[in-house]
């Protein structure tokens, strides 16, 4: 956990004090990942670096895990602290082992603990240990020097990780391969993690909550949906962009606005019985599913009104299904691709969970979130 | 003082004209052999490998070797050695400078030289040489200076410049001759350290920087 | 590779002028009996003036170069390295017969100038190395929780490394080839058989001391680009 309390930075330039951070007051609860953005010089970096002493703060208070940071040693603090930056900062003389083993060395562990502990976390970012201990950085990929950046400051298994814009200078295509990395790592590991980025995508993507900065001032802290829901003012609703409701389709998946799960025939059932269901739902399809339930086919209304017969002769094959655990982003995109107002949603397996359809995907964008607690405390 | 400034004139003079004469030759011969290693990495390796060989010789073992090989021609001591000195020392820098800026030039913009229709003669002309001129004159810069500080030695091959009047002053214990030798080759070194700076800074364009 | 093939080439060069000589009536050979004893005694000197000069130069402008690059020397750093600039354009005969001079004649003021000579460029690579070392790694070091001093031993100097031992090859080079000098100034070494042989037009004396301070500048360098090529780490050295 992460608490400040009024932390305030002024900087004495030439030109007069400036105030980078005013009187942010925050906290990220335990095992969430909490991410600071806001345009360059908002004070988002500033805010990150006082957490661990590299900016030393003009006032307020810093917790982690409860305990004031101005009552420990800045260099035993920083031990304890995880820190990624962007430049990935492997030092170049060392191996990426002893790099790993940094923090480990300066506490003081012995070497056959903290040479296993390098070679566990290798695995746990997909680096094979024989191939990766002994070399040095400059022998790694841009996408492996970040994955050991990573790792490194992972080392000692610090509670508590910062990280300044880490997977910044990767390619588009290798960042995204990383994040999802990190997000699985981060399910077992459960670090508070504080990470400055300029990237809303990323942000939305990774963050358990968003703080968004305007010069020094902490403006909005919420939870990606809530902000992207409801922004506080004018200045945050810019900054997410117009197409910020677009984005929402990315956080939300299939689950949240499914429905109608119930509404199905089988291929044996009589059309009357169809024709029921799809007036009682108030939609002109019905999804037909096999003997154990999975997704084969669909009836239009119009193609059994006032027929008779069995249902096989009246199905159509599906142009396309929807995965339950699929973001609205891909939902949206297939059936687009498609050209269909709906799509029938599967499981894994393939078994029938249910409909989704544009009318839902944009209720859903369109409902405004009013749980007051999940917004910031400020 | 007054009195000798003639003669630190005609010794400057001397001085001036052994580094420009060998230096001069130097660029002549350094500059297309530096540009002709670009084409094969092991010629590169034997030529720097000899040219970092030959600045490893202090100058004054370099005088004794030369002097039973060119008293066949009668000239084992004064001005040809102190040249050929010079000349052989100012291979380094120059080759290693003309090298490593050719070597060095962005491949994009070789590839553009390329598709504008470009032959290997023409890229070299027009793109790959005026980019590589700030370079070489680094090169040149550094033979200069490491080579006034040779050719003053070579007042002991009886070569003449500055270096003569701090041999005197040795030889004679004569404070006089040997500080004023002293100031005199450390000004000249340092004013043409500056100039030569100077006519870099002019040579490169104001885009590019040259770290030297 | 470029090491290989220097030693391949002194060793050819070495031979080929040895052939040169012994065909020119055995001069070597001859040299080799009429000044065995003089080139005995002269090296001892010569090396230990190439020693106690260079030891003394290397010992003490590797910490004044980490002492420049240190933040609170900013200031006044930039300033100094001017200073070193113009310094190490000063030629090494002048500065011998300044050394001269002040201090007159002998071993001391001979090491003294030596050791000037050898000193600015080590303090000057030095300084460079370091402040070279990008701020970022500095930044990691901090967060990582290593203090000043750690992070001096550990990143800046292992990062510099490569860069100071350039500048100690540059300075050894400059210690070597000016060692011959210091006979002028009676500090002794195989600079008296060569510039005693050129006076004399004995050859054969002139060769018995070049041939020797021509090796030995040739060995120190050897020695120290191997040092240089194998105590550096691979991850900063591009020689491996």
């Amino acid at each position: 956990m992460i608490r400040m309390e009024n932390l305030t930075k002024i900087f004495d330039t030439p030109d007069g004090d400036i105030t980078a951070v005013n009187h942010v007051n925050m906290e990220v609860p335990a095992g969430e990942i909490c991410i600071l953005l806001g345009p360059s010089g908002c004070g988002k970096t500033t805010t990150l670096k006082m957490i661990n002493g590299l900016i030393p703060k003009s006032s307020g208070k810093i917790f982690i895990d409860g305990k004031d940071t101005d009552t420990v040693d800045p260099v035993e603090l920083r031990r304890n602290i995880g820190y990624v930056i962007q430049q990935i900062g492997l030092f170049p003389n060392m191996t990426i082992e002893d790099n790993i083993c940094v923090v480990p060395d300066l506490l003081g562990w012995e070497k056959a603990k903290s040479r296993k502990r390098a070679a566990e976390l290798l695995e746990l970012v997909n680096l094979v240990p024989s191939a990766f201990l002994k070399r040095y950085p400059k022998e790694l990929s841009g996408g492996q020097q970040q994955r050991v950046g990573v790792i490194r400051a992972l080392a000692a298994d610090p509670p508590v990780l910062l990280m300044d814009e880490p997977f910044g200078a990767i390619d588009p295509i290798n960042r995204a391969v990383i994040q999802d990395e990190f997000l699985k790592m981060q399910k077992e590991i459960k670090k508070t993690i504080m990470f400055v980025s300029h990237d809303i995508d990323e942000a939305i993507k990774m963050a358990d909550k968003i703080a968004i900065f305007k010069d020094g001032v902490l403006e909005q802290y919420s939870a990606p949906d809530d902000l992207l829901a409801s922004p506080a003012n004018d200045f945050i609703a810019s900054f997410l962009g117009q197409d910020r409701t677009l984005k929402r389709l990315s956080l939300l998946c299939v689950d949240d606005v499914k429905f109608g799960e119930e509404y199905k025939v089988h291929g044996e059932a009589d059309l009357a019985n169809a024709i029921a269901q799809m007036k009682e739902l108030g939609h002109q399809n019905i999804v037909v599913t096999g003997l154990r339930g999975r997704a084969r086919a669909f009836l239009h209304l119009n193609d059994i009104m006032g027929k008779k017969g069995v249902i096989e002769e009246y199905r159509q094959a599906l142009p396309a299904v929807a995965n339950v655990k699929e973001d609205l982003k891909t939902a949206v995109s297939t059936m687009f691709r498609h050209d269909v107002s709906w799509l029938a949603c599967v499981d894994d397996d393939g078994f029938y969970k249910g409909y989704i359809t544009q009318k839902a995907i944009s209720r859903a964008l369109s409902a405004i979130y009013r749980d007051e607690t999940l917004n910031t405390k400020r | 003082m007054v009195d000798n400034l003639g003669l630190i004139g005609q010794r400057t003079l001397e001085h001036v004209s052994i580094v420009g004469v060998a230096v001069g030759i130097a660029i002549l011969t350094g500059v297309p052999i530096g540009i002709a290693i670009t084409q094969s990495k092991r010629a590169a390796d034997i030529v720097l490998g000899i040219a970092s060989v030959i600045v490893t010789i202090p100058s004054v073992a370099l005088f004794g070797l030369m002097i039973p090989i060119l008293s066949t021609i009668g000239q084992g001591v004064g001005y040809l050695p102190a040249v050929i000195a010079v000349l052989l020392y100012s291979q380094l820098p120059i080759i290693r400078n003309t090298y490593v800026a050719i070597t060095n030039v962005d491949p994009a913009m070789r590839e553009a030289a390329k598709g504008l229709g470009m032959t290997t003669m023409q890229r070299l002309m027009w793109v790959e040489i005026p980019l590589a001129v700030p370079v070489v004159m680094v090169g040149v810069r550094v033979a200069v200076v490491m080579n006034i500080g040779i050719t003053a030695i070579a007042a002991y091959i009886g070569a003449g410049g500055l270096g003569t009047f701090i041999s005197r002053g040795i030889s004679q214990t004569d404070p006089r001759q040997l500080i004023t030798g002293a100031i005199a080759v450390s000004v000249l070194a340092i004013v043409s350290d500056y100039f030569l700076l100077f006519v870099q800074k002019k040579l490169t364009p104001p885009q590019s920087t040259v770290i030297d | 590779m470029r090491a290989t093939t220097s030693i391949f080439l002194v060793f050819a060069a070495g031979v080929a002028f040895s052939l040169l000589l012994l065909n020119n009536d055995g001069l070597l050979i001859q040299i080799w009996v009429n000044f065995a004893d003089d080139v005995d005694f002269l090296i001892r000197q010569h090396i230990y003036l190439v020693v106690l000069s260079g030891g003394l130069a290397i010992l003490i402008a590797v910490p004044m170069g980490v002492w420049l690059s240190r933040p609170y020397m900013r200031k006044f750093a930039e300033g100094a390295m001017q200073g070193l600039n113009v310094g190490t354009t000063v030629p090494t005969l002048a500065v011998l017969a300044l050394s001269m001079s002040f201090l007159g004649i002998g071993v001391l003021p001979a090491i003294f100038a030596l050791w000037i000579a050898t000193l600015l460029p080590i303090v000057r690579n030095t300084y460079v190395g370091i402040r070279e070392v990008p701020d970022f790694l500095i930044e990691a070091a901090t967060g990582m929780g290593m203090t000043r001093t750690q992070i001096l031993f550990r990143i800046e100097l292992p990062n510099a490394l490569y860069v100071i031992f350039a500048g100690i090859r540059t300075a050894l080079a400059i210690n070597v080839g000016t060692v011959p000098l210091a006979f002028l100034i009676g500090a002794g070494g195989l600079g008296e058989l060569i510039f005693t042989g050129i006076a004399l037009d004995n050859i054969e004396m002139m060769l018995a001391g070049a041939i020797p301070v021509a090796l030995l500048a040739m060995l120190v360098d050897f020695i120290f680009l191997q040092i240089q090529t194998w105590s550096i780490s691979r991850g900063v050295n591009p020689l491996r």
